[in-house]
């Protein structure tokens, strides 16, 4: 049994890079083809394109409606800048990474994305524009990102923090149709939803004689309610969240939780969110030497779990990694 | 200017002294009682109350507290209730010595850069020490606080004698540092609300470890504050009548900043910036007691330790199980009880 998580675990990711390779390959040929049969190859390119990849791919002029509205891309990105982490996983998953000129310097999934002194919450846009995008894509507009860029004459996709799975979903498909690869898009939906359904299969979703606890930082215990999309993510099997019950104290679905309360829910697992060192630097040994924690269940019984603290944090393409992680964590303290 | 009219003693104050003292004593024990018995793990208070009698030298009680239940009290409520006390008895004496010196109402522990500097020393030690382990951040905050106040003294005391000197030259340091400080934290995005929540200010995660470690430098900055209650209240005169009495305002002046840095360091390093306090006790305590020095400063520090308890105490159990961030709750508690003491007790000259 856990012999399947182990190779599950890195399942997805190879998955979705063998097929964001071959997509990628696929696209250069393509590309390769436009480009060499001159300029105005441009309209004979989408017909090839989609013989290739179906009848929706790669046909310019495209309208996405991410949160930022309507959205019209003229012609296929050659020059992307992405400002959100996450949006840079998708961009590689679907088999754009070719076409990304620059990431922001928080960007740092694939390790070959061309990382850049560029800031997601601090935007410049003359920096931004020295790289001559045709497509941007931000997880928030702030510093009049948007305004700017569109009076430039650049598109921009506003791809927020997803509040759903469907959401998350979703901004991988736009990103895939916005830069001409919605069949890879279509294909990282699809198969990031099976992995995470198998998983979700093989633990179980009757999980409610468990509680865990998430932790998001731990000075001061911050935590995620089953309202985020984190939380939906953890709650896919039906275990208790120890915050739930300061859910009316927190808008947002993150409250403060007091320490003596975390130790009192007793949850049976905990998951760091805040493992590494930029996040925290807690692990599960330092977690365990915490004055009063030694009673709480999930100390004993070693289940402290350190996340992938970028996984955990983003709504990319590997989350399926993330529940892969926690359906082994749910399985085993079930079986004890 | 704090022009005391308590430099003269007066027969028959000693009964009144015995009064505010029992105030102040009564004040802690009922705060602290308060902040044992309540918070988010509902440990039942019979119970809670029978465990810590238990823990007094030769006296025995069963307790139906479970051990997970002891765990709580003992190692997480019980040190956060006297981390809060040191904290809070820290803040308040160092805002009374600091009103003393520069004999000015408006300022606090923050003053001199040592809330800047604090600030700084711990978004750097957030930041680029997260590799070393959290146990770097008090250390750069108290290093940070104190070398804030160290250059805002030097630069401040190099360009002339008077304490409006001092003062500009520590909202000049102050502004300074906080600039560096918002530079650091914007070139570094993802550690942003590990650093605003310091900022805040939160004895959330107190330990006995960080007891023990305060404690030698509250010891020392506190017994140095108190014993200069005379000195300053005759700095509160004028220094040409200091300097008639055969003293040295400079001298005197240089050894309360010092020990004020110290006790608002070690303060800052472990619960963060929390305002407030040095600003409110004090004038509260003036309020109750008169103006002198030699009553203020040990009464600061006793009704300091009680406010801080009683307001953890409200910042951990108002919407339990989450928590209020504890400046919240200095703010907005504090302030409308300040303009009550204010409105309510006669007029004190300050």
């Amino acid at each position: 049994m856990p012999s399947r998580f182990r190779t599950s675990r890195r399942g997805p990711v190879v998955r979705v890079l063998t097929a964001a390779v071959a997509a990628a390959a696929g696209v250069t040929m393509v590309a390769g083809c436009s480009s060499g049969s001159s300029s105005t190859a441009s309209s004979s390119s989408s017909p090839s394109a989609s013989t290739g990849a179906g009848a929706a791919a790669a046909a310019f002029p495209v309208t996405v409606t991410p949160s930022n509205g309507k959205v019209t891309v003229k012609a296929e990105p050659q020059h992307i800048v992405s400002l959100s982490p996450t949006a840079t996983e998708d961009l590689y998953a679907v088999g754009a990474g070719k076409q990304v000129v620059a990431v922001d310097s928080d960007s740092d999934y694939p390790s070959d994305a061309p990382r850049t002194a560029l800031s997601g919450l601090t935007p410049n846009v003359e920096a931004i524009v020295k790289y001559n995008p045709d497509l941007v894509i931000a997880s928030q507009d702030s510093n009049g990102l948007v305004s700017s860029l569109v009076k430039l004459g650049v598109p921009v996709l506003i791809e927020p923090s997803a509040a759903t799975l469907a959401d998350a979903y979703t901004q991988i498909e736009q990103i895939g149709a916005a830069t001409g690869h919605p069949a890879q898009a279509a294909t990282t939906v699809s198969t990031m939803k099976s992995e995470i359904a198998a998983d979700v299969k093989q633990a179980g979703t009757d999980h409610a004689d468990l509680s865990y606890y998430w932790e998001l930082s731990a000075n001061p215990y911050y935590s995620a309610t089953s309202s985020t999309f984190i939380g939906q993510i953890a709650s896919l099997f039906g275990a208790k969240n120890i915050a739930d019950k300061a859910d009316k104290a927190s808008d947002g679905g993150y409250p403060e939780l007091s320490q003596e309360y975390i130790v009192s829910a007793k949850p049976q697992i905990i998951f760091l969110a805040d493992n590494q060192a930029a996040d925290g630097g807690q692990t599960p040994r330092i977690v365990g030497a915490r004055p009063g924690w030694a009673g709480i269940p999930a100390v004993k019984t070693g289940q402290i779990i350190a996340l992938d603290d970028d996984i955990a944090s983003r709504w990319g393409p590997r989350l399926p990694q993330l529940v892969a992680q926690l359906a082994q964590a749910i399985e085993k303290t079930s079986g004890q | 200017m704090i022009r005391s009219a308590a430099v003269r003693d007066k027969p028959g104050r000693g009964l009144r002294t015995l009064r505010v003292y029992s105030i102040a004593v009564a004040f802690l024990v009922a705060a602290v009682l308060a902040g044992a018995l309540v918070g988010a793990a509902d440990l039942n208070p019979l119970a809670t109350v029978t465990a810590l009698l238990d823990r007094i030298p030769f006296v025995h009680l069963p307790s139906s507290l479970t051990p997970l239940d002891r765990a709580v009290l003992f190692q997480i409520r019980l040190p956060r209730i006297v981390l809060g006390a040191l904290v809070g008895g820290l803040l308040a004496v160092a805002g009374a010595g600091y009103q003393g010196v520069f004999r000015n109402p408006l300022v606090d522990s923050g003053l001199l850069g040592a809330s800047a500097g604090a600030g700084l020393g711990a978004t750097i030690a957030i930041i680029y020490l997260a590799g070393s382990g959290p146990a770097a951040v008090p250390v750069a905050a108290f290093v940070g606080s104190l070398a804030g106040v160290a250059v805002a003294y030097s630069v401040g005391a190099a360009s002339g004698s008077g304490t409006a000197n001092l003062l500009l030259a520590g909202l000049a340091v102050g502004m300074f540092l906080t600039a560096i400080q918002t530079y650091v934290l914007q070139r570094s995005s993802q550690d942003i609300q590990q650093v605003y929540s310091w900022l805040l200010g939160s004895l959330a995660t107190a330990t006995w470890h960080q007891v023990a470690v305060v404690l030698p430098y509250s010891a020392v900055s506190v017994a140095v504050v108190l014993l200069h209650g005379r000195h300053l209240d005759v700095l509160s005169v004028g220094d040409e009548e200091a300097r008639s009495l055969g003293m040295r305002p400079g001298w005197i002046r240089l050894a309360v900043v010092a020990a004020c840095a110290l006790a608002a360091a070690s303060a800052v390093a472990v619960s963060g910036l929390i305002g407030f306090v040095g600003i409110i006790v004090p004038h509260a305590v003036r309020r109750l007691a008169g103006t002198s020095y030699r009553l203020v400063l040990p009464l600061s520090l006793l009704f300091g330790a009680g406010f801080l308890v009683l307001a953890d105490t409200l910042a951990r159990t108002v919407l339990a199980p989450a928590e209020l961030p504890i400046g919240v709750v200095t703010a907005l508690i504090g302030s409308p009880v300040f303009i009550w003491i204010l409105r309510t007790t006669r007029s004190v000259r300050t």
